[in-house]
Order: structure tokens, then C-alpha cells, then sequence
């Protein structure tokens, strides 16, 4: 990303004198200090958030947290206690195994779906195959409140509500316009040849599909596997909606803004629980940034 | 396997009813299977671990299966049947997964809004002529107003900032790693943490909020900045006064809300707008420069109208997913303090006061205003094919 291009190599080799690099060095201060002030508050917000969660209750409550460090070395005054306790007695360890059976699920089986309507769409012929794509395209981003209403009150009637099948296939249905769209635009991009070949070896769609389709297209799947995860894990409004905030069920997300709410100033607990729900996530991030920043982009127009 | 199957039948013509059997047998015990296993899931004598892991193997594999044993029933068929079969097959779950969760839905929600709250009497447009006259609605609508432009202004104009600025120096990986990093929580979470840069304490003790220490370290009294819903500005007031003739000052703590949503969305706008300036080709830069253009005006003049697409672009996105904006004001202030929004308050009418049809009236407000875009994303899309 930071590699020169040929021609600012040649203007930074011609300006090579020292006054050059002086000026040089008096015209991109100014730029260095403006991106590091702006990193600086990026982050202070969630580095406050994530001292204080080493913090003892009492502690937070009588001072700021940048005060810790005047003695950051004094050990004493750090602990895990509100880890413990958010994970035990407030409910968020459940919730986050809740969390993990709500969004593995829900991110492989729309993607599952998607990648065989994709290839349908890309390499078969049948009737209103345009007019089908154009319906997905059309509900790209449409809000998901529009479903709310008449889902709820399907559910009521068959048994859905609050279930974690019920939650699963919201996620699908919500998620699959754009896992259809985004896996279509790539599987379409393959070279024609690969398809008619195997077809000519005799290969049904099927195998076509599962043993060359796929595993040319995990790029494509990757990026939207990583984007579906993090958008269902770290989603409150469909979790609040179809699954509700019953103990069995209640995920991470729904527990925090819950904790929120009773425990409002309890900012142990609080600090503490904002990291476990965020824990994943920032794994993933920094684990996998590349392709996160790529699913990001892709799935920037989920409704 | 399946290759062998499509020969002998293009040989034969036949059905082989062996293979036959099998599938169906295939298919009939799949169902079973899963007919089993979510029974089994919402029986209450299980311990949870069991019923976690077979939720998740039934969601993982259960998919697979289901497609593996249809098309395989497809194969047995006569080449022809099959053939023209096999497609819906690999598209109809999709199909009926999006008619029953979005198209059927969103018919029924325009229906829906013009009935009363239990949907037993038609009231025409009622839920929306209160919707646009009644004051509550509006300050609704006013904030919502609020929130687009800010949140989308800011964010394209930060977003472009780094990009530009981080274009310039060495550690640009890692600067924009760190502006990017709120994307990866959750708004829940992010609320949580500006909450907590926003904690208030009364006057004389220690201030644990960054922003009340700060505040009052620079001699101000401490603010509890998100339940203070209007302060007063000379000459800004007037701006806020005037948007759908809401008069209430300038909305404080609407606007705190608005900064967690900015900090959340400048590493998108960073991260597309980076890559569109990088590919702004560095000949026409380097003959404006030549022509005697300052950085300022090369960057306005040239790189500017070359990127204006994506900004359009980025813009765009901001605006949609801020005009649904919901988990923060939820979290924050569950709307009140006058800081209520449009898909907070459909969750209201929906779960609080069971007005149905309001709230589908709402969810349809919502839908209108994205119309354009639907309509924009289509025709792109038929040009595109049009293309290929």
C-alpha cells in the first residue's frame, strides 16, 4: 500500500539535497501530526473503555481512568474480577455461546443458498432468470423494517418466535440478496471455458459447481462469509425482534444493551461486558483485515 | 458417480429404479431428520450443550444435505425433465427464502399501513397524515433530517481527510488500521463506550467521563451530555430552528449521539475513498504540478472531479444506513430526551404501544425514502447486462 509509484520515485530522487529534504520534512509535519492527533482520538474511546474494564469497581468510580497511569506498575490495582463476574453472574457467557449458535448458522446457510441461485443465475438458462435477478438486485436495499411486522406475526402463528431456527432463517432471508448478488457478480466473471469443459468431461452441475464453481470462487465466499458473521454478531435489532431477550436465547448484543439499562452506571460490569461482546470481532479484524476490509466493502449496501 | 448416472441414462433412456429408490429414500430421510431435530431443540429436558450441538451441525449441514439429495432425485429423472428442472433447484430455495422474508412481507407492510392498529379497520392514509402533521412525528422526522446530514458530511469529510493526509506518509497501513477498527464493533457496543466517555458526575466530585473532565478542566460546569436536549447558540439555533419548524434549540444530545455514528462509518469512507485516489493517474497530477498548480489546487482541481464518483458513492451508503439508524438511540437514550428516531420509534409502535399499522406506516417511510436508490440500482444493473 505504501510503495512509491515510478514517478514520485523520480521527484523524491531529484529533490535529494538536504534543503529539499528539509522542506520535505517541514511540509509533511504538519500532515503527521494531523494523522496521529486524529489516530490519537480514534482510539482513546475505546482504550478508556478498555483500562477501566481492569478496574475495580470502586475505582472507577472515584476517578478517571487516565488517572491510573501517574503508577500504571502498581499491579495492585488491576484485576479480571469484572470479566468473572460479567461472564458468570451477569448472564454473558451463555449469551455469548447463544451468540456463536445464532451466527455460525446464519452465515453458512445463506451463503450455502446463495452460491447455488448464484451459479443458476450465472451459467444456466431457464425462464425469468433476468426478471428473478432483477427482484434480487431491486431488494439489495430494502430495509429490513419493511419485513418486521408480517414476520412477527407469522412466527406467532407457527412457533418461530423466539427459536433459534426462526432467527437463522430471518438472518438468511435478510442476508441473501446481497450474497446472491455479490457471489453472482463473481461466479459470472469465471472464464466460459472452465464450465463448458467440465461439462463436456461429462460433469453434471452439481459436480461442476461443488468441485470447481466453489473453490474458484472462495475469494468471493471468504469476503462475505467474514461481512455476514460480523453484521449478524454484532446485530441487535433482528436479534430483539425474532428472538427476544429470554435467557435461553439473548445474545451478546441484546444482553449488553439490556445490562445497559438495569445497570446503567455499573461501569465494572459494563466495561468489562462491552469487551467480551467485542472480543470476536476484533479478532477477526485484526486476524483477517484484509479480507474484512474486502467484505466490508462488498456488503456496504446491505439493507 | 454422478457422471456414470447422466451416461447410463443418455444410453438407456431409462429410469434406474434402484438409484431411484435410494433417493428417495435420501430425501424422505433427511426430512425426517430434521423434523427430529427440531423437536428435539425445543424440548426442555435436553441439556443446552446437546441441543447447541445439534443446532449448529442441523444449520451447518442440514443446508448441504438438502441440496445434495434434491438434485440427486433431479438425476434420476428423464435427461429432459431433468434438465429443465435442475436450474429451480439450484435457485428455488432462494426464491422462496426472499418471497416469504422480503417480497410477501413487504406487500403486506404497505397493506398494513393503511389499517388501524390491530389491522381490523381500513383507514386509508390516516397513519400517514399523523405521521406528517403530529409534533411528536415531526421532531421524529426533524431529528432523522439531523442525523443524515451530519453523520454523512462528517464522515465523507473525515474519511477523505485521512485518506488524502495518510496518502502522504509511511505508516499509512497503520493509520488507517486504526481508523477503521470501529467497524468491527458493534453499535452496541460503541454506544456503550461513549457512553462511558460522556459519564456524568454532579458538580464537586471527580469526573470518570473523559469529556465532563476536559470540560470542566477548561472551567466549564460538568454536562450530562445526553440527557441535555437543546442548548442555545446565537445565530447557530436558527439553523436547528428551521428544519420542519421543530423549535427546540439546538439538540445536544442528538448530536453526541451523532459523533459515535460518525466515528463508526470515517473508516469506510476512508477506506474507499483511499483506493479511488489511489488510482487517480499520477500523469495528470504531475502535469498539473508542471502547469504550476499548488498541492491545494491539484488536489481540488484534479483529483477531486476524479474521485466524485465514489464519494456519490460513499454518500450514498452513509445516508442509507443512517436513515435506519436504530441500536444507538436505542441504547443511549431508548429514544428519549427528544432524541427519538424513525426506526426507534417503529420499534416502539411495534413492541410498546402494538400500534401495527403505525408502525408499517413508519417501515414504509423508510422504504420510500431508499425508492431512488432501488430504482438507480437497477438500472445499473440492466446497462451492465446490456454490456456483457
Amino acid at each position: 500500500m505504501s510503495t512509491l509509484n515510478p514517478s514520485q520515485r523520480t521527484v523524491a530522487e531529484s529533490e535529494g539535497t538536504a534543503a529539499a529534504n528539509f522542506r520535505r520534512f517541514l511540509r509533511r509535519t504538519p500532515v503527521q501530526i494531523t494523522l496521529i492527533f486524529l489516530v490519537f482520538i480514534w482510539t482513546l474511546p475505546t482504550f478508556g473503555l478498555f483500562v477501566s474494564s481492569f478496574r475495580s469497581a470502586d475505582a472507577i468510580q472515584t476517578s478517571g481512568w487516565w488517572t491510573v497511569f501517574a503508577n500504571p506498575f502498581d499491579f495492585t490495582q488491576w484485576s479480571l474480577q469484572n470479566y468473572v463476574d460479567v461472564i458468570t453472574a451477569d448472564a454473558m457467557g451463555t449469551a455469548f455461546l447463544n451468540s456463536l449458535l445464532v451466527t455460525i448458522p446464519a452465515t453458512v446457510i445463506p451463503i450455502t443458498i446463495a452460491a447455488f441461485a448464484a451459479y443458476a443465475f450465472a451459467w444456466m438458462k431457464f425462464p425469468g432468470r433476468d426478471l428473478m435477478f432483477g427482484i434480487v438486485v431491486g431488494l439489495l436495499v430494502v430495509p429490513l423494517q419493511m419485513a418486521f411486522i408480517p414476520m412477527l406475526r407469522v412466527y406467532r402463528e407457527i412457533g418461530l418466535n423466539g427459536t433459534f431456527l426462526g432467527v437463522w432463517l430471518a438472518h438468511t432471508g435478510f442476508g441473501l440478496p446481497l450474497a446472491v448478488f455479490l457471489l453472482h457478480n463473481y461466479i459470472a466473471s469465471l472464464p466460459r471455458e472452465i464450465i463448458e469443459s467440465a461439462s463436456i468431461d461429462g460433469a453434471s452441475h452439481f459436480t461442476t459447481f461443488t468441485r470447481l464453481i466453489l473453490p474458484l470462487s472462495v475469494p468471493a465466499i471468504a469476503a462475505f462469509t467474514i461481512f455476514q458473521f460480523l453484521w449478524v454478531w454484532n446485530d441487535l435489532l433482528v436479534a430483539l425482534v425474532f428472538l427476544g431477550t429470554g435467557p435461553d436465547v439473548t445474545i451478546v448484543t441484546s444482553r449488553l444493551s439490556e445490562m445497559v439499562g438495569s445497570r446503567g452506571q455499573d461501569w465494572h460490569v459494563l466495561t468489562a461486558g462491552a469487551f467480551v461482546t467485542m472480543i470476536l470481532p476484533l479478532v477477526v479484524f485484526f486476524g483477517l483485515q484484509r479480507y474484512f476490509v474486502r467484505g466490508l466493502m462488498a456488503g456496504s449496501v446491505k439493507g | 458417480m454422478q457422471r456414470a448416472e447422466q451416461r447410463s441414462d443418455v444410453v438407456t433412456g431409462q429410469v434406474d429404479i434402484a438409484r431411484l429408490a435410494i433417493s428417495i429414500v435420501g430425501v424422505v430421510g433427511l426430512i425426517l431428520v430434521l423434523w427430529w431435530s427440531f423437536n428435539f431443540m425445543s424440548s426442555e429436558e435436553v441439556p443446552r450443550l446437546a441441543i447447541a450441538a445439534v443446532a449448529l451441525a442441523v444449520g451447518v449441514f442440514g443446508i448441504w444435505a438438502l441440496f445434495f439429495f434434491s438434485d440427486n432425485l433431479v438425476t434420476q429423472l428423464p435427461i429432459r425433465i431433468a434438465s429443465a428442472i435442475r436450474p429451480f433447484v439450484f435457485v428455488g430455495p432462494a426464491i422462496a427464502v426472499l418471497t416469504a422474508f422480503l417480497v410477501y412481507p413487504t406487500i403486506n407492510t404497505l397493506y398494513l399501513s393503511l389499517f388501524n392498529r390491530d389491522s381490523s379497520r381500513f383507514v386509508g392514509l390516516e397513519n400517514y397524515v399523523t405521521a406528517f402533521t403530529d409534533g411528536d412525528f415531526l421532531l421524529i422526522f426533524r431529528n432523522n433530517i439531523i442525523w443524515l446530514i451530519f453523520v454523512t458530511a462528517f464522515a465523507v469529510g473525515f474519511g477523505l481527510l485521512v485518506a488524502v493526509l495518510a496518502d502522504r506518509v509511511k505508516g499509512e497501513p497503520v493509520v488507517k488500521s486504526f481508523i477503521f477498527m470501529p467497524m468491527a464493533i458493534s453499535f452496541v457496543g460503541a454506544s456503550v463506550i461513549w457512553r462511558f466517555v460522556y459519564a456524568f458526575k454532579p458538580e464537586g466530585t471527580e469526573q470518570i467521563g473523559l469529556l465532563n473532565a476536559i470540560w470542566t478542566g477548561l472551567g466549564g460546569e460538568p454536562v450530562a451530555w445526553i440527557t441535555k436536549r437543546s442548548i442555545d447558540i446565537p445565530g447557530v439555533t436558527a439553523f436547528f430552528d428551521n428544519l420542519l419548524g421543530v423549535t427546540v434549540g439546538i439538540p445536544l444530545n442528538t448530536l453526541m449521539l451523532i459523533i459515535i455514528m460518525i466515528w463508526l462509518q470515517t473508516g469506510f469512507a476512508m477506506v474507499i475513498i483511499s483506493a479511488a485516489i489511489k488510482g487517480v493517474p499520477s500523469e495528470l497530477l504531475e502535469a498539473a504540478r508542471i502547469d504550476g498548480a499548488t498541492e491545494i489546487q491539484a488536489f481540488f482541481r484534479v483529483t477531486i472531479p476524479f474521485i466524485s464518483t465514489t464519494i456519490l458513492t460513499v454518500a450514498t451508503t452513509i445516508l442509507i444506513l443512517v436513515l435506519k439508524v436504530f441500536d444507538i438511540v436505542f441504547v443511549m437514550t431508548s429514544g428519549q430526551f427528544a432524541t427519538q428516531v424513525i426506526a426507534n420509534e417503529m420499534y416502539m409502535q411495534m413492541f410498546r404501544w402494538r400500534d401495527f399499522g403505525m408502525g408499517s406506516a413508519l417501515a414504509v417511510i423508510l422504504f420510500l425514502a431508499v425508492i431512488p436508490v432501488i430504482i438507480n440500482n437497477i438500472r445499473r444493473w440492466q446497462e451492465e447486462r446490456y454490456a456483457r
